[in-house]
């Protein structure tokens, strides 16, 4: 179970507020989209839920208990770049989780429980479409193909939480489908809760079931630091499948729900 | 006409345009030494290429008549063992020291003000200190090359591990590795190239301070050679000592460069013409 709660959270860096008075119950199993301008502050929350920064006020629970302040392998975590490990094989990279859990002292494993791992890491990167690459280095892979793999490299653990940083930007249409298809498969199948970031509204309403849109809500135009982002809009799509099926069979439907979204997001 | 910038050398041309300047200090050196040895050819300045030749051949391949050893072998084992020594020395302290400063920042903390200090300490104003400490023999001089390399080495170690993308590091314990399985596992393995590449830059330094050391007490090495037959002015022996120095420096960094290559495939990788 990963029940996330976050009660008054703040977080400020020096001269400037981030986040102000975000408060958000997140049952188990939700796959939460987050969206709102550029610098507003949702790479930011993402880190606090990974446990790599701490709010400056108020605090995130995971079911119910403070969450531990520093990553750890119930949180996967993609992020926008540098997420693969260069020095690794596509195999490899995959692997490395497996490793870690199987080997205390060496973190490298050996013989058969090394193929064993290999196997399944075979698997995963198949689903990305990565199977016909597993010997190349990170370098010899494209922007999108980095980014499936560091995918792949977050699922292995089978994470209950998911974090994802705009995973999807650097793809095209076609491989962005397979992946949208992959994700959904692998939530609805380990019933993790997901948060990704993301800039496309069409993608956060593909794929969540919730989509919060950050935003600042007061601006102080002699002091832009003054006031921070706070979540705006809280859209839950409790019709997940109603919802898909409009946005599959009207284009122009799914536009209009885009513009009425922008105003929301752009008005408060 | 294309701009300069522009034309490159072929194949030859590479080999040609490199080969020139080593042909023409040559070319330099035996008319000057013909030039003077017309003069006065007792001349001791610019020996001509076989007097050189003669005396290698005395000292590297004839065995002396007091001792039995071949002084050139001997010199060279004794300075490459003093100089293996303190590198390997100064190497393994900064792979522990530097990635634990770059990585634990308690470490840093501690420790990084100390080193800053320390690296800025000249080697060479030390070296009698040195000599009163450790003695006139070995020691002093392979403590000599560690104190005046390893600063280096721990400060670029440690700055380069600091700027390893925080991302990798999150990524490594969001799969669940501890510090050491991620100094293990991440870290090191892409130090170790870069490290290798900082002593490849030490290695200038690392002689400089052997010799040196060597130059003021010592019974045999290339420094103390040269130092010695000095006062017998016998440039025909320590002009092909410092050709031999040279070129043992420049085997032993290119030892290093192909050990990165061969090593860690992924540096290349991506990199065009792999
Ligand atoms: N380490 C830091 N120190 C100081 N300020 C920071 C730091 N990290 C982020 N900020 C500030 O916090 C704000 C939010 O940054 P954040 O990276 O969370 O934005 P974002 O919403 O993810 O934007 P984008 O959509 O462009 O990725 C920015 O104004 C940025 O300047
Ligand atoms: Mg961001």
């Amino acid at each position: 179970m990963s029940h996330v709660s976050v009660r008054g959270l703040w977080k400020e860096y020096p001269g400037q507020v981030v986040l102000e008075r975000v408060d958000l119950e997140i049952p188990s199993g939700e796959f939460c989209a987050m969206v709102g301008p550029s610098g507003c502050g949702k790479t930011t929350f993402l880190r606090m839920l990974l446990g790599q920064e701490r709010p400056t006020r108020g605090g995130i629970f995971l079911d119910g208990r403070p969450l531990v302040a520093e990553p750890g392998p119930d949180r996967g975590v993609v992020f926008q770049r540098y997420s693969v490990f260069p020095h690794l094989t596509v195999l490899e990279n995959v692997i490395l989780g497996r490793e870690f859990e199987g080997s205390r002292f060496l973190g490298k494993l050996f013989g058969a429980r090394r193929r064993t791992a290999e196997e399944e890491a075979k698997g995963i990167l198949a689903a990305v479409g990565l199977g016909d690459h597993l010997r190349k280095y990170p370098a010899e892979l494209s922007g999108g193909m980095q980014q499936r793999l560091a995918i792949a490299q977050a699922l292995i653990l089978k994470p209950k939480i998911l974090l994802l940083d705009e995973p999807f930007g650097a793809l095209d249409a076609g491989t962005k489908a397979q992946m949208y298809e992959l994700l959904l498969r692998l939530w609805s199948e380990r019933k993790m809760t997901v948060f990704m970031v993301t800039h496309d509204l069409k993608e956060g309403f593909t794929l969540a079931t919730r989509v919060l849109a950050f935003d600042r809500v007061r601006v102080d135009p002699t002091d832009p630091g003054a006031y921070g982002a706070r979540i705006t809009y809280d859209l839950l799509l409790t019709e997940k499948d109603a919802v898909q099926q409009r946005l599959a069979a009207a284009g122009a439907r799914s536009r209009e729900t885009e513009d009425r979204l922008g105003t929301l997001v752009a008005t408060h | 006409m294309r701009r300069i910038i522009n034309r490159r050398p072929g194949r030859g041309g590479i080999v040609f345009w490199g080969a020139l300047p080593f042909l023409g200090a040559a070319a330099l050196y035996a008319v000057a030494s013909a030039l003077r040895l017309a003069e006065n050819p007792a001349d001791k300045l610019l020996p001509p290429l076989s007097a050189m030749a003669a005396a290698v051949a005395r000292i590297a391949f004839t065995p002396d008549p007091r001792t039995g050893d071949y002084l050139m072998w001997a010199d060279t084992l004794a300075s490459l063992h003093r100089l293996g020594l303190g590198l390997g020395v100064a190497t393994a302290a900064a792979l522990v020291i530097g990635i634990a400063m770059g990585l634990i920042p308690y470490v840093r903390a501690g420790l990084s003000p100390f080193v800053a200090i320390l690296s800025m300490v000249p080697p060479m104003a030390v070296l009698p200190v040195l000599f009163i400490v450790f003695g006139l023999d070995e020691l002093s001089k392979v403590v000599l090359i560690v104190v005046g390399v390893a600063p280096f080495l721990i400060r670029d170690l440690a700055m380069r591990t600091a700027e390893l993308p925080a991302e990798q590091i999150i990524k490594a314990q969001t799969l669940g590795g501890s510090t050491w399985q991620i100094v293990l596992r991440v870290v090191l393995p892409q130090m170790l190239p870069r490290l290798v590449d900082a002593v490849r830059l030490s290695l200038g330094p690392a002689w400089l301070f052997l010799i040196s050391a060597e130059a003021i007490a010592a019974t045999e090495g290339l420094g103390y050679r040269i130092f010695l037959v000095r006062r017998y002015l016998a440039m025909d022996v320590i002009l092909p000592y410092v050709a031999w120095i040279t070129l043992l420096a420049f085997v032993s960094d290119y030892l290093l460069r192909l050990f990165n290559a061969r090593c860690f495939p992924w540096l290349k990788a991506g990199k065009g013409s792999a």
